[in-house]
């Protein structure tokens, strides 16, 4: 019991002394300055391309992988979680190896149609998408294996097409996890720093999200720091109460 | 609990808590002469020979370092870091522990010049500062609370150039990284970068009356482990012809 005591002291305390230190006087100027709007904006603008990115993309494969279409199922599901299990500012050095201006795709893209990703909030979006998709599919190939064949399989005696049982069948059963995934995916996507830093650097109102803007203001104005910090914060309690089904849930409910 | 996770709990409890009290698993540790020595990002090649050399002169000691951006490694000593010596790029981020007196009586003990790092080749042909100007030019900067930032800034000013950084890095190695990967085309770094870089990187010289230059000061942290052999490292630093020299090869200046 002490033990378990001692680890929610361990994780609340940050978070207290986070809201403790906020500046509340100059906390309405602060988060209304036009960098930390513009910082605000951009951190939206990303997670959001990012999330969608990953449903559209991410939201096939995780079925691929539940329904076990693919060769090697087991390998490629290790594969699809590294991202995941990365530290961050590895993902970025590894994406500017493949996407920067001399990285083995993106030295091609340069060459022949002019094309960068570094430095460009289109970077941003690829960084954050590379980092926070994983999230999505894991969430989701949960959702597809627990959802029996059958279903799937009764549709399909009654005449249904593919894309009619996915999207008429499939999804809707499949709905609580699909929304746990992209949100906890939109989440991710919304904190990331480290390899958004390293692969598509920092410029503010182009690719300074929040947490680049939190991480720079560090340097000059922690009072800044905290302020934008808090806002994250109120963010990420905002995504929990909206995930309130899958973590809030005691054993009555 | 199954076994092989009481294994795995056990080995990480051992292995962990061990890494981080040295002193509890046995193992004899002299702390008095050890030395944590914080310092700009732009020293990261030639703290460590100083180092050396002044380990040759006074054996048994040890030196450990922290590189990062000046402001960064400041605001690890505000906030309390144990750091024994600090050394930033630039005197008013000293000035800032001076102040809050947490550093004592700074010693300059070398001067820096700023440069144009392009990845070899040169491939967008920059052959002046006025190249800078040139409009699609992927050019990267430090941001301005790092000291290469505030001194692109003034150098930027200096010359009335109109100019359009893609990136504000926040530390000198990261922008000349990104330089040397050829996913910028110039980069505006201190000169001893360039020179410590070598052959994966060229520059092109800002003459004398176009540039700008920082100096490095040196200083023992307040509260610092040991005062004597905090205060002989900056000495070292500072006053020693074998550290004085190993900077010079490095390209620094003298600040005096």
């Amino acid at each position: 019991m002490i033990p378990g005591i001692v680890a929610l002291i361990f994780l609340l305390i940050p978070l207290i002394a986070l809201i403790a230190q906020t500046p509340w006087e100059s906390f309405p100027k602060i988060i209304s300055s036009p960098e930390a709007l513009e910082a605000l904006r951009l951190s939206l603008i990303t997670s959001l391309a990012a999330t969608g990115l990953a449903a559209v993309f991410g939201i096939p494969m995780a079925w691929l992988l539940a329904r076990e279409a693919l060769p090697f199922t087991g390998l490629l599901r290790a594969l699809v979680i590294v991202p995941l299990l990365l530290p961050p500012v590895v993902s970025g050095v590894a994406l500017l190896e493949a996407l920067g201006r001399r990285g083995l795709v993106g030295g091609f893209l340069y060459d022949n149609f002019g094309i960068t990703f570094p430095f460009t909030t289109v970077g941003v979006v690829i960084a954050t998408t590379f980092v926070a998709m994983p999230f999505l599919i894991i969430t989701l190939e949960g959702g597809f294996r627990s959802l029996h064949q059958r279903y799937e399989d009764a549709a399909a005696t009654l005449g249904a097409s593919h894309k009619r049982i996915f999207f008429r069948v499939t999804m809707p059963m499949v709905a609580p996890a699909a929304i746990a995934g992209l949100v906890l995916c939109w989440a991710r996507a919304l904190g990331e720093f480290g390899a958004t830093i390293t692969f598509a650097g920092n410029f503010p109102g182009v690719t300074q999200t929040m947490p680049l803007a939190i991480y720079t203001a560090l340097e000059s104005d922690r009072s800044v720091a905290i302020a934008l910090s808090l806002v994250l914060l109120v963010v990420s309690v905002g995504v929990l109460v909206a995930l309130r089904g899958r973590y809030l849930q005691t054993r009555a409910s | 609990m199954n076994k092989v996770l009481r294994v795995f709990v056990a080995v990480a409890l051992v292995v962990g808590l061990g890494a981080l009290f040295p002193g509890a698993a046995g193992a004899a540790t002299k702390p008095n002469t050890e030395l944590t020595v914080s310092a700009a990002a732009s020293l990261t090649d030639v703290f460590p020979v100083i180092a050396d050399a002044f380990t040759k002169r006074y054996p048994d000691t040890e030196i450990k370092f922290n590189f990062a951006g000046s402001s960064t490694i400041m605001n690890q000593v505000l906030a309390g870091a144990p750091v024994d010596v600090i050394a930033t790029a630039s005197e008013p981020t000293m000035q800032i522990g001076v102040e809050s007196q947490r550093v004592l009586r700074p010693l300059l003990f070398a001067k820096n010049t700023m440069t144009i790092a392009v990845p070899a080749g040169n491939p967008a042909k920059i052959k002046n500062a006025a190249d800078l100007q040139r409009s699609g030019l992927l050019l990267g900067v430090c941001d301005p609370v790092a000291p290469c930032g505030a001194a692109a800034v003034e150098f930027f000013a200096k010359n009335k150039l109109k100019v359009t950084p893609v990136t504000r890095e926040l530390d000198v190695r990261s922008l000349l990284g990104k330089v040397i990967s050829g996913d910028l085309d110039a980069g505006i770094v201190y000169l001893t970068d360039v020179k410590a870089a070598g052959s994966k990187v060229e520059f092109v010289e800002i003459p004398l009356k176009e540039n700008v230059m920082t100096t490095y000061p040196i200083a023992t942290v307040t509260d610092m482990k040991n005062n004597e052999l905090s205060n002989r490292f900056v000495n070292f630093v500072r006053f020693s012809t074998t550290a004085q020299s190993i900077l010079r090869a490095y390209g620094f200046a003298k600040p005096w």
